[in-house]
């Protein structure tokens, strides 16, 4: 079935080779933070320790130990002892199966600092808001990003004088330090718009109008700040793009013919687009770092925030439940971009056709 | 020679490398003029700039001024490090993969596109995470160069694939010279200039990856850096205080500094490469 099927054979060979990347992040996920001495159990017990006398701190040295699997444990939920007593720690690789096997069922954990309530729960909370905020604001300012350089290639003169100057200063300006200015400027200064959060304090997330009300109008400074460094960035690649593209022999000989100027422009526009379109895939993953640090500074109730908060109280479960979650994501969004390539780049569907022949 | 008198004649060559000498000027000729003292406590925290504190003092009261030219030096060499470790690492593994080919070529270019993929902050926020104690400056430096080589790799490989069948290439195969003579007399070469606009990106890679993960509050314990600055203004409320010049200049610095690489390096490649000359 796949020999007649270019553009599927193309999705089943990226789908093998995304799960294979998958698999490498999921392994960096799991023995990069055991690369130093942290150990969550130490930091549970340096919280807890205090209050207790040295027998019921042991008790609970030994229950933590279980529940993050550090300890080998019996069929029937007790601990395996040594001859001294001593629990029997579990090997790093067999704690890497179980990671393993529980990531894939859903199950993160439990979190260190919010301690009995599971990381999936927290990161289910986070999910919508970071989706919410940078899968439109990524995906709109690609779209005006390179709308603009195109225009800009074409045109030249003032426009682009004026214009490619900005979109590079845009481009250079790290994420976090236009968020920071807008906060300053429009949230604090100016007072047009709130500085941090999601939604007014004292409101539940719900879909009622007024909930919708307050967090869009929450929503304005972080999509701006997110946009304004993803169209400075599009807009300087599409326009050397169509610079490039407009002194090729396919647009002197259109120009010769006589053919309309706006067909021209959309002959370049779509053979500019596709490489466009590659690197917006690889460019994915530093975007959405980006945007990451612009949830933190806007105190958006995203993923960020809970990275932020994990970070600084060590909570590891929540990190790299985070971390894994947001590389998820990213490979997710890129995979959908490569098939999307796949059904728009009639090269790949002719390659892919050759080689089944 | 006659390409790097070019260069000169680039009117944004000229303000880019204007713009970074600057910078590097005042991180290494203010301490020969002023007093810079980044640890002691000189007034109340928070005092607004005047002529004693040109940018006034932080939230501990200490002198923003010396804050600022301290991390400054911190943030280029932090940006000098990681740039120099991402460089050599990528051009190794770009050039190495483009000259072999073949199966080597497949599994170095599928390695680089897997960990370009993975979000390199998500691999700074791990492994710093994970190094809390002792993360110094040189170390950061260190990590962040390993995470971000993949770009120059992928740029160099392609450059070095494509001089891979060349006439020369060739000659000095049949006279034969081994794969370590031919790259390094032969293909580097050519991607000299190439290597050095991969070198200034990396660095301004560097700079800003440095900043974001001491913004995390995962920066050095053993320095200042403008990121760390940052961090701090932002954690001891400078913001709501409505106290810029504690975030201000730092923002400004590191902008700045990415401004003008940016820029060095856009305004090389339209000299170098003769598609973009107008």
């Amino acid at each position: 079935m796949l020999r007649n099927h270019p553009t599927l054979r193309h999705m089943v060979g990226r789908m093998g080779w995304y799960l294979l990347t998958f698999l490498v992040a999921v392994t960096i996920n799991f023995f990069l933070p055991r690369l130093g001495d942290a150990n969550p159990v130490d930091t549970m017990m340096a919280k807890v320790s205090g209050s207790l006398d040295s027998q019921s701190a042991k008790d609970k040295e030994e229950a933590y130990l279980k529940e993050f699997g550090l300890v080998e444990v019996d069929s029937d939920g007790t601990l395996q002892r040594d001859a001294a007593g001593k629990p029997i720690r579990t090997s790093l690789a067999s704690q890497f199966g179980r990671y393993l096997a529980k990531s894939l069922r859903g199950d993160l954990g439990t979190s260190i600092l919010q301690h009995p309530k599971r990381v999936s729960e927290i990161i289910k909370t986070a999910l919508p808001w970071t989706l919410a905020l940078q899968l439109p604001t990524i995906v709109l300012g690609w779209i005006a990003g390179n709308l603009l350089g195109a225009l800009a290639a074409y045109r030249r003169g003032v426009f682009d004088r004026v214009f490619y100057p900005l979109a590079l200063l845009a481009s250079a300006v790290p994420a976090f330090c236009v968020g920071i200015l807008l906060v300053y400027l429009f949230g604090i200064r100016l007072e047009w718009f709130p500085a941090v959060g999601g939604y007014d304090d004292g409101m539940v997330p719900s879909w009622s109008w007024g909930f919708l009300e307050s967090a869009s109008y929450y929503y304005v400074l972080p999509f701006l700040s997110i946009f304004l460094i993803v169209v400075g960035g599009q807009a300087i690649g599409m326009r050397s793009m169509c610079i490039y593209e407009l002194g090729t022999d396919y647009v002197k000989y259109a120009k010769l013919l006589g053919i309309r100027e706006s067909k021209i422009l959309l002959y370049m526009f779509r053979n500019a687009m596709l490489p466009q379109l590659t690197g917006l895939a690889l460019a994915l993953g530093t975007m959405v770092g980006g945007a990451l640090i612009t949830e933190m500074i806007f105190s958006y109730p995203g993923l960020g925030m809970a990275v932020l908060t994990a970070i600084q109280g060590n909570d590891y479960p929540l990190i790299t439940g985070c971390t894994l979650l947001v590389t998820t994501c990213v490979l997710v969004a890129n995979f959908s971009v490569d098939v999307l390539i796949g059904f728009l780049d009639p090269r790949i569907r002719a390659a892919h056709a050759g080689g089944a022949a | 020679m006659k390409l790097l008198l070019g260069l000169f004649k680039s009117p944004s060559f000229l303000v880019g490398i204007g713009l970074f000498s600057a910078t590097v000027l005042l991180a290494l000729g203010a301490p020969l003029f002023f007093h810079v003292d980044p640890y002691t406590r000189v007034g109340l925290p928070f005092l607004p700039p005047s002529s004693a504190h040109w940018l006034g003092t932080d939230h501990m009261g200490v002198d923003m001024f010396s804050m600022l030219v301290t991390g400054l030096r911190s943030s280029l060499e932090v940006g000098l490090v990681a740039g120099t470790v991402a460089t050599l690492a990528g051009t190794l593994i770009g050039v190495y993969g483009g000259f072999k080919g073949g199966l080597v070529d497949d599994v170095l270019t599928a390695a680089t596109n897997l960990f370009l993929v993975i979000p390199s902050l998500i691999v700074l926020i791990l492994l710093s995470s994970s190094l809390e104690h002792g993360r110094s400056l040189f170390l950061i430096a260190l990590i962040i160069g390993c995470t971000t080589w993949t770009w120059s790799a992928r740029a160099v490989r392609a450059q070095s694939a494509s001089l891979r069948g060349r006439d020369h290439v060739n000659l000095a195969r049949i006279n034969g010279y081994g794969t370590f003579g031919i790259v390094v007399l032969h293909i580097l070469p050519y991607l000299l200039s190439y290597i050095f606009m991969v070198f200034i990106l990396q660095t301004a890679t560097g700079i800003l990856a440095e900043a974001s993960i001491s913004m995390l509050g995962l920066g050095p314990y053993d320095s200042v850096s403008l990121g760390k600055i940052l961090n701090e203004a932002i954690r001891n409320e400078a913001l709501t205080d409505g106290a810029w010049w504690a975030f201000a200049p730092a923002m400004f610095l590191v902008t700045v500094i990415a401004f003008a690489l940016f820029v060095i390096n856009t305004s090389m490649e339209g000299v170098f490469n003769p598609r973009l000359r107008k």
